[in-house]
């Protein structure tokens, strides 16, 4: 019996499996290119992304998918290299005042957690003052700081420091999807 | 008697709570100048039983590298045999403790003994503590902290606790320790961020800063029941908790009104109140110990240093004014002096300011110390530094000397904090 039914078991498998396509059976596009989990972003209707955003927040070729800003050593003034960056995204909290952005402050590691939380927050109170500057308003903007406890990268040298003295910029649309 | 049930129930709560794991491993690298030679007796009795109560005494007095232990050649002794205080003379004790391990009338488990002055040939007194197999080791620390405070006229700290921080395998585990690092319980696991711990006064609850709901948040946890309370969850950030001594009130510092500035709430997080109004950074509240003032850490002149404030605002005064990056200020409990972090040649090291004198003493030669915390006897502190690129704590004694290791097998240990003395 026992040798009976496993026969009858691949048999049933492989019935299951020739009712999909078989992808290069045309001798069309190689199959790692094809299929949800290869290569392809999911889109979904009305141009938003998977978080819920319209795609350009977060289409890499749209300058608003950029959203950090990087500090120098125990400094918290925003830099002029970011000045467009940051007028980028005001001009877009203004034409959208349903959107709201939370402003994450980020600190290197070195020296105290707490004095480095207060330190995030600054960086991140400097944008977000940009931000109100330029037209974008108070109820839009929350921000806060992040410390040293989360490091973009886990090194322990200069490279590694500077991209962890950092404020990120993530939005929320009107109705409440987002990255926050 | 009663207080080591209460601690055992104490105990059995952390353990159900969390379960316990990353036990702290303690290495000695330093011992006083001038050790006082103690003898300890085997305790009569049960051997297994009497082998937990006196290594575990015997581990806490040298660790504390203010006593030297005699070898006692096995000798067990209760509390009422004849003592030849001429022999333990001639074998270098100065002191000698010796007892037993028995029942109680009501039939409970019980340690007692009894300390000698070798050199006058007297007793010292003696003590009884009601125990457990499982509480042995607390009945030991209990010993210690007897004899510790006879023969050295301080209060000892081995039957404290302590908090801090193992992050391992992208998680964070808040957890409680015997101050020799023994007995380790988890109070609260997190895949984010757990920063800050602060215990009451009265050593039931931790105020802390756990980054859960994406931002910094305080909470207040009840370490018997597992509870948690959130203090503080204002707009921006939310940290740097400290318990005023009476334990009632919270000094916070909060960003809601812009940058960081300190707040007083009650420990409900009723009763908000503003304490400091700078343009600057003010963090890191520390109540002093008669609860006065608050030492806290400023960039308001430019670069952090420590201030001194009244409990309920007004003109801060500056403490700090040699270097440029002076921070995380602890008075001690005493009120005699202040412990705090300070940047030298780009190393992060301990440092300790007498009061009065104000003269500064740098206790450590690392390069990455963070977070100090006294012991309450304010006779070591407890810091987070940094060995061969791994977080691990260290006991530092006040006045530099003596210094202990305490590390886990499988993470970073941070953010210690030690806590009041056992009630």
């Amino acid at each position: 019996m026992k040798k009976l039914l496993i026969p009858a078991l691949l048999s049933a498998l492989i019935l299951g499996c020739s009712s999909t396509p078989i992808p290069d059976e045309n001798g069309g596009a190689p199959v790692e290119s094809r299929g949800a989990s290869s290569g392809v972003a999911p889109v979904t209707a009305g141009g938003v992304d998977a978080n819920g955003l319209p795609r350009e927040l977060t289409d890499p070729k749209s300058k608003l998918s950029q959203r950090s800003i990087y500090f120098d050593l125990d400094k918290y003034e925003v830099k002029d290299e970011y000045k467009d960056l940051v007028a980028s995204h005001a001009k877009y909290l203004v034409a959208n005042r349903g959107f709201k952005m939370l402003i994450q402050g980020n600190t290197d590691e070195r020296g105290s957690r707490e004095y480095n939380l207060s330190l995030g927050q600054k960086r991140a109170e400097a944008v977000k003052r940009s931000l109100v500057l330029l037209g974008a308003k108070e109820e839009q903007l929350e921000s806060v700081s992040l410390g040293e406890e989360k490091p973009k990268n886990a090194g322990h040298d200069e490279s590694a420091w500077s991209e962890n003295r950092r404020a990120d910029m993530l939005y929320k649309a009107a109705d409440g999807r987002g990255e926050f | 008697m009663q207080r080591i049930t209460r601690r055992a129930f104490l105990a059995f709560a952390l353990l159900t709570a969390g379960v316990a794991q990353a036990q702290l491993s303690i290495e000695i690298t330093g011992a006083g100048a001038n050790r006082i030679p103690v003898a300890i007796a085997d305790l009569l009795g049960d051997a297994t039983a009497s082998r937990v109560i006196t290594s575990t005494v015997r581990s806490d007095l040298e660790r504390s590298g203010l006593f030297k232990l005699i070898d006692t050649t096995g000798a067990a002794l209760d509390e009422n045999a004849q003592i030849n205080h001429g022999d333990w003379k001639s074998r270098g004790a100065d002191a000698l403790a010796a007892g037993s391990i028995g029942r109680s009338p009501d039939g409970r488990m019980e340690a007692r003994f009894r300390l000698y002055d070798t050199q006058k040939a007297v007793s010292l007194g003696g003590a009884a503590y009601i125990t457990s197999n499982e509480q042995l080791r607390a009945a030991g620390h209990r010993i210690a902290d007897y004899i510790y405070e006879k023969l050295t006229g301080e209060k000892g700290i081995f039957s404290t606790r302590i908090a801090y921080v193992v992050k391992s395998r992208g998680q964070f585990l808040l957890q409680i320790a015997d101050a020799d690092g023994q007995g380790a319980a988890t109070a609260l696991t997190s895949t984010e961020p757990i920063i800050s711990p602060a215990w009451s006064p009265d050593g039931s609850k931790l105020a802390y800063v756990s980054f859960e709901k994406k931002k910094p948040v305080i909470y207040v946890h009840s370490l018997a029941s597992g509870q948690r309370s959130i203090v503080a969850n204002f707009k921006g950030s939310n940290s740097a908790p400290a318990w005023s001594p009476d334990g009632r009130k919270l000094a916070i510092v909060l960003s809601k009104d812009g940058n960081s500035q300190l707040y007083a709430v009650n420990a409900d997080g009723s009763g908000l109140q503003r304490l400091t109004q700078s343009g600057g950074i003010d963090t890191e509240p520390r109540y002093s110990a008669d609860g006065g003032t608050i030492f806290f850490t400023s960039d308001r002149g430019g670069s952090p240093q420590i201030y001194q404030v009244g409990a309920s605002g007004g003109e801060a005064r500056r403490v700090t004014f040699e270097g440029s990056y002076n921070v995380s200020p602890r008075p001690s409990p005493d009120g005699k002096s202040l412990a705090f972090i300070s940047r030298r040649e780009g190393r992060f090291q301990l440092a300790t300011m007498d009061l009065a004198s104000r003269q500064v003493q740098v206790l450590t030669d690392s390069n990455k110390d963070e977070s100090p915390s006294f012991a309450p006897n304010s006779r070591m502190i407890l810091i987070a530094t940094e060995v061969g690129g791994r977080g691990v704590l260290s006991a530092v004694s006040s006045d530099g000397r003596i210094k202990q290791r305490l590390s886990v097998a499988a993470g970073d240990v941070r953010e210690p904090a030690w806590g009041p003395f056992y009630k």
